[in-house]
């Protein structure tokens, strides 16, 4: 038996007898990167649909400027967050580095630029339809905006799935600002680095396949989520 | 029944000052440096107003303007003396050539615009149901409103504007890409409309229709008003050229 199939039978049953290490190590990698969604989706999604509603002066470079961090390299991304949180920082006397709460923030930082203009995308082609008849209700742009999201909410779940994935599947980030601290700060993905250098193959590969799962459940759920909604609704 | 035809309006609402007659003075409008609608002197009182002319005539505009919602570039626009202004609006409906539906059930695309004029939820799904039957529409309360046929849509359309109780109703080409089943009820949901007294304001491209429905018919060429005047005069003796071909079915639509 190779040294691969070893630690692929070794991850199986790590997966299956429910590890507690492997498995404390899942849990704060959801813990922190719902977090991080949850919280860009609070901001996001009001946002870029305000970007699509309202006018203003500069709205062309905030756009381009969104569209452009959404490509933000997950490193710069966790750079720019330790800066701020570091000791010498605006905001070191906080004391967030090398916590969760650090991770959530980095994360976030990823995931607000992908919710904003996916939003803004979705929200004014809708609003190119809606726009006569919602102004003939009466309806001024601020009440305008709870139609919007509510009728594009399947594209928008989308919008956030894709959210999740990106914030699940970075390890730049993460590892900045997190430290990669055992039990307390280590995720799936530094985790994943860590113990591929250590040669502890199968907790890695456990990892992996419990990783890989995730995402794949969460864009088969967007796929079936969208297909299901264009059948249902037009 | 005696819910649809006297709607709850909220206290705020409960307006009855009279909106008619709508004046409009040397309305004119420009979009991108083109006049598309010149000079427009026109006065518009109680019955069924059709709007006629051929493609890019401007009846469109004309009926977006009275609506409010474009503003006219020239000229102004008087609702029984008064200038617009959004409590006017809230009471005029507007049905487009293509039914802008919500992504939701029909009875819910009901609900939402009794949501949105401030009537208590309790109510709402009752009248919603009502109109939906009025409008021959029960049985497809729980469909998405996207996938009913066109016809459908445009008659769910109809029973929105009715829940929102309008003075004036525009409707803009409501029966263009409609069979002819279609067009007789979007016909005679017009004609409830009338007999409920909401001034009505459509504009078609069917000669007929407009013999059967009009009270009085505003032609539009090229952006100019050409005549205004009863519909029977309109059709036997009209004043202009371009009107008397249009009659004959010699302008192109």
């Amino acid at each position: 038996m190779s040294t691969a199939d070893n630690a692929f039978t070794t991850a199986l049953s790590l997966i299956l007898t429910l590890d507690p290490v492997l498995m404390d190590i899942v849990r704060l990698s959801l813990q922190v990167s719902l977090s991080a969604v949850l919280v860009a989706a609070l901001i996001g999604l009001p946002l870029g649909a305000a970007l699509a509603l309202w006018a203003f002066p500069g709205r062309g470079a905030v756009v381009v400027l969104l569209n452009a961090f959404m490509g933000l390299p997950p490193v710069v991304a966790g750079l720019m967050v330790y800066l701020m949180l570091s000791r010498a920082g605006p905001l070191g006397q906080l004391g967030l580095l090398f916590t969760p709460t650090a991770m959530v923030i980095a994360q976030t930082v990823l995931v607000l630029p992908i919710v904003a203009a996916l939003t803004r995308q979705h929200i004014e082609a809708l609003l190119g339809e809606y726009r006569e008849q919602l102004a003939s209700f009466g309806l001024g742009r601020a009440r305008m905006m709870p139609t919007l999201l509510w009728d594009a909410r399947v594209a928008l779940i989308t919008v956030v799935l894709a959210g999740f994935g990106r914030a699940s599947a970075e390890v730049g980030a993460v590892l900045i600002v997190g430290g990669n601290i055992d039990g307390v700060t280590r995720v799936m993905t530094t985790a994943i680095a860590l113990e591929t250098n250590r040669g502890n193959l199968a907790l890695a590969l456990g990892l992996g396949l419990v990783l890989l799962l995730l995402v794949a459940c969460v864009n088969g759920a967007a796929h079936l989520l969208g297909e299901r909604a264009r059948r249902q609704m037009g | 029944m005696s819910d649809l035809s006297q709607p709850h309006l909220p206290q705020a609402q409960a307006v009855t000052a009279p909106m008619l007659p709508l004046a409009l003075t040397g309305v004119g409008f420009e979009h991108r440096g083109q006049r598309l609608l010149h000079d427009i002197t026109l006065t518009l009182g109680a019955g069924r107003t059709l709007v006629m002319g051929p493609n890019g005539a401007g009846k469109s505009l004309l009926m977006r303007l009275c609506h409010g919602l474009l503003t006219p570039s020239a000229g102004q626009i008087r609702w029984h003396g008064q200038p617009p202004s959004p409590g006017l609006a809230l009471r005029q409906a507007m049905v487009f050539q293509r039914p802008v539906l919500l992504k939701r059930t029909a009875l819910a695309n009901l609900t939402y615009v009794l949501a949105i004029r401030g009537y208590p939820w309790r109510q709402r799904k009752a009248l919603a149901q009502e109109a939906l039957e009025h409008f021959g529409l029960a049985g497809l309360a729980q469909r998405p409103a996207r996938v009913l046929s066109g016809g459908e849509q445009q008659r769910l359309a109809l029973a929105r504007a009715w829940l929102l109780a309008p003075d004036i109703l525009f409707l803009d080409e409501p029966t263009a890409a409609l069979d002819p089943a279609a067009i007789r009820a979007v016909e005679a949901a017009v004609n409830q409309f009338h007999h409920r007294g909401t001034k009505i304001v459509m504009t078609t491209h069917d000669l007929n229709q407009a013999r059967r429905l009009a009270d009085d018919v505003v032609f539009l060429h090229a952006g100019r008003l050409l005549e205004h005047s009863p519909a029977e005069r309109f059709f036997d003796t009209p004043q202009s050229g371009e009107a008397a071909a249009f009659v004959r079915g010699e302008l192109p639509w």
